[in-house]
């Protein structure tokens, strides 16, 4: 039961933040399919740092140094969609496809070419970080906490904050409805969309390194993040934009893919004798069946996916 | 400073595009507390002389001042800061913000960088009492009617503490009792010493409200008239360079055999989840014009979408000349004798990127006449056939039956339209808001069509939101309202006031198809 929680929480964090990553880029105007590739080349930048910190660095440290990784790798490739989608007014679509294949192509070489290097005989793609891992956990009584589900409910509180809160909130929600709206009281849309895309860099960079440091103790980078960025958009439609929502749907996500790993400790669905890989598809047949029922009823941000050409009023 | 009488001046401008002048040396002065009108046909320079005002563009000659001091306008944001507001013809609105969100939006007062909605709510309610502006400011914008989304509009200037209000075709979207209240929101506002541009081409509004009028014609400044001094034909004249007629001619009608009988039709929205058309049933017979009005947004643009099969039907049934047509495919009902003029000409009418030729065989292309047996295209005879109807219905554009339909002009685009859909010889033409956006010399000749097609023994029927061309052009009047049919009536006995209402939904009949 515990080691259920356990589960549930750390991947409801993984689904949280790059769920409210895809929110910001949405209510900001900018569909972000490219969180997959994101989460992937954040992770990247999470574990080079935990490759290359000395051994004997304080928890803290380490898991400052691996956060600034993960989120300044995320945000460089964050921005990539913002050249190509609000400069240069690209197919969101497309540009969020392109950066999921780039993502986990370019991570697979650059670990490979790394592992090589060091060692001629290795041609894997797998970043080792058993010891560096001991830094983001604290053992209570059985139950594994992981900082980063600190991390994530942080990271809700803010987004809430920001969104509803402030006049930045305001004026990025503006962008993604009615961004001549916004445009006309001085707005700058180009600017607030930067932001959105920008912020769902930092979100979904945490994201992919809380999602590596969730279980294992060494990431094979071919392996990309498993289609989680497109569960997190799934958990975003359902949670309707809305971070709360969201945080809900995380943890109704997160349930179904926790008991995928521990499914064997309950004697109950033991006894079932279902295959494993049933349980391993639930979360993503979840998703399916949900957004099936719901999202037609769903309220995506009115101009999200059309590019601002101030031209046109 | 010299104390100067002028609000906003804008002296001399003159703004040019690649190959149009598109205000030549145009001189607008707005006094202090007046309204003003600028006047003029859709193309004469209105909105570029806005948007100069706007600082959307540079222009090439001429200076503006304020209160006698020239100033330098080089976007929106300086214009704000020079306390120049504008309510657009298109609202420019959040939906899913509450109303007080949309007034704060880009002037928010903050604390901590934290929003402090509640000082704004006061100062919003005190201009709302002070102008008689009621809004509910946490309503949703998308709940509210168009009446309290421009006060919203008008409430989101004045809480800049703009002195300059532009109004751009402010009554486009309202019923005849919303634009009374807006008249007198507007004297109002000017009576405290707002000064107030107003661009309309009604003429009777125009007359109703503003103090002094300019107008503009092909990028031309014409003159400056007071209101009191003038009439409706000279205004006229002056916006048109000859005399108008504004009244459709046209002989008593003399309706033969039912041709559309619709029964019970009921059509879902796709914005809610009520039905967007309930059970509306109607007759439209040879020679007449039947007219659908009412205010935009009422179930008409679903009506004619489930009559002319892009939509389906959730109940009820449509017969054409007595053969139903209810599940009938679109290519059954256009050869079955419909013809169509859409509402939005872009999205329907035409095919933007297609040739004008290619355009005007759309719905006839797969004849035997345009299409040789191995399934090619006669190009030779579709060329001659587009020859033959922008000859017959003066569609001029830059290369003649080449020239790709996005670079012509609205008016001829609408006529191009036209001339394919009524070419086909129909039993029923349906047009839908033929005229919207087209200017007075396009009207009359679209109007003459339609009445033409009258006397041919057609039936014509005709969904409008101007209340002119409501009155004037058909012979029978039939009001939507949420949905439904409220009302029939004849446009020579009744009044703009007696249709408002029933627009409004203040006023309801049963009908009896």
């Amino acid at each position: 039961m515990t080691l259920l929680l356990q589960y549930t929480l750390i991947f409801a964090s993984v689904l949280m933040l790059v769920a409210l990553g895809g929110c910001f880029a949405e209510h900001s105007g900018v569909i972000n399919l490219g969180l997959e590739g994101i989460m992937v080349i954040g992770a990247l930048g999470g574990a080079l740092v935990m490759r290359y910190m000395p051994a004997g660095t304080s928890a803290l440290v380490m898991v400052l140094a691996v956060m600034v990784g993960a989120i300044g790798f995320g945000v460089i490739y964050a921005s990539l969609l913002g050249v190509a989608c609000i400069n240069f007014k690209a197919d969101q679509t497309i540009v969020g496809t392109a950066l999921n294949m780039l993502g986990t192509a370019g991570a697979t070489v650059l670990v490979k070419a790394i592992n090589t290097a060091a060692n001629p005989n290795d041609v894997s793609s797998v970043i080792q970080y058993v010891g560096p891992k001991k830094a983001f956990l604290v053992n209570i009584g059985g139950f594994e906490f992981n900082w980063f589900m600190l991390i994530a409910v942080i990271a809700l509180v803010i987004a809430y904050v920001v969104l509803y809160k402030t006049k930045f909130g305001l004026r990025l929600m503006a962008c993604g409805e009615h961004p001549q709206a916004a445009d006309s009281v001085g707005i700058n849309v180009y600017k607030m969309r930067w932001c959105g895309v920008l912020i769902s860099g930092v979100y979904g960079g945490l994201g992919g390194i809380c999602y590596i440091l969730a279980g294992v103790s060494e990431w094979k980078f071919e392996n990309g993040v498993a289609g989680f960025g497109f569960l997190a958009l799934a958990v975003m439609i359902f949670g309707q934009w809305r971070p709360t929502r969201i945080a809900l749907a995380a943890l109704l996500f997160g349930l179904f893919r926790a008991l995928s790993n521990v499914y064997m400790g309950f004697d109950f669905l033991y006894s079932l004798n279902i295959p494993s890989t049933v349980y391993n598809m639930m979360p993503y047949i979840v998703s399916l069946v949900v957004l099936a029922f719901t999202s037609k009823s769903s309220r995506a941000p009115k101009a999200e996916g059309i590019p601002y050409d101030k031209g046109q009023r | 400073m010299a104390e100067t009488q002028y609000a906003i001046e804008m002296l001399n401008i003159t703004k040019k595009f690649p190959g149009i002048i598109a205000n030549d040396n145009i001189t607008l002065q707005l006094k202090k507390g007046e309204i003003h009108a600028l006047l003029g046909e859709n193309g004469a320079g209105k909105s570029t002389l806005m948007s100069v005002l706007f600082g959307l563009y540079q222009p090439e000659e001429g200076v503006i001042k304020k209160n006698g001091q020239v100033v330098s306008i080089k976007d929106p944001n300086d214009a704000n800061d020079l306390g120049i507001g504008m309510v657009h013809q298109h609202f420019k609105l959040v939906e899913c913000f509450t109303v007080l969100d949309n007034i704060i939006m880009g002037v928010e007062p903050t604390k901590h960088g934290f929003l402090q909605k509640k000082e704004a709510r006061e100062k919003v309610l005190a201009l709302s009492e002070k102008y008689g502006l009621q809004v509910d400011p946490d309503a949703l914008i998308e709940d509210i009617t168009v009446g309290m989304q421009q006060r919203t509009e008008i409430l989101k200037m004045l809480y800049r503490d703009n002195e300059i209000l532009i109004f751009d075709e402010p009554t486009a979207v309202l019923t005849p009792q919303e634009i009374e209240e807006l008249m007198q929101i507007m004297k109002n506002l000017a009576a405290e010493g707002k000064s107030i541009l107003f661009i309309s081409h009604k003429l009777a509004e125009i007359m109703a409200v503003a103090d002094r009028c300019s107008v503009l014609r092909k990028g031309k400044y014409i003159g400056t008239v007071e209101t009191k001094n003038t009439t409706m034909e000279e205004l006229s004249a002056m916006m048109v360079g000859r005399n108008v007629n504004f009244h459709v001619e046209k002989k008593p009608s003399t309706p033969g055999d039912v041709v559309l009988d619709v029964k019970g039709m009921t059509v879902a929205s796709k914005v809610h989840k009520n039905n967007a058309v309930k059970n509306v049933s109607l007759q439209v017979r040879r020679g007449e014009i039947v007219c659908i009005a009412g205010i935009d947004g009422n179930g008409q643009t679903e009506f004619v979408y489930g009559l002319t099969g892009l939509e389906p039907l959730v109940s009820g049934s449509i017969a054409l000349c007595g053969q139903d047509i209810t599940h009938a495919s679109i290519r059954k009902r256009s050869t079955s004798g419909m013809s169509h003029i859409p509402e939005d000409r872009h999205k329907h009418g035409l095919v933007l990127d297609y040739t004008l030729e290619d355009n005007m065989v759309l719905q006839r292309y797969f004849e035997p006449e345009f299409t040789s047996k191995a399934g090619f295209l006669k190009r030779g005879p579709i060329r001659e056939y587009a020859e033959k109807l922008i000859e017959q219905y003066d569609v001029r554009s830059g290369q003649g039956p080449v020239t790709i339909a996005r670079s012509m002009s609205g008016g001829n685009q609408q006529k191009a339209i036209v001339a394919r859909e009524i070419d086909k010889d129909p039993e029923l033409l349906v047009a839908v808001q033929p005229t919207r956006g087209l200017d007075v010399g396009a009207i009359e000749y679209i109007h003459k069509q339609l009445v033409a097609q009258r006397d041919a023994g057609k039936a014509v029927l005709l969904v409008s939101l101007e209340l002119d061309e409501v009155m004037d052009v058909p012979d029978r009047i039939l009001v939507m309202y949420e949905g439904e049919i409220v009302g029939e009536l004849d446009p020579k006995k009744t009044t703009q006031e007696e249709l408002g209402l029933y627009m409004a939904g203040a006023k309801r009949d049963e009908v009896s198809p």
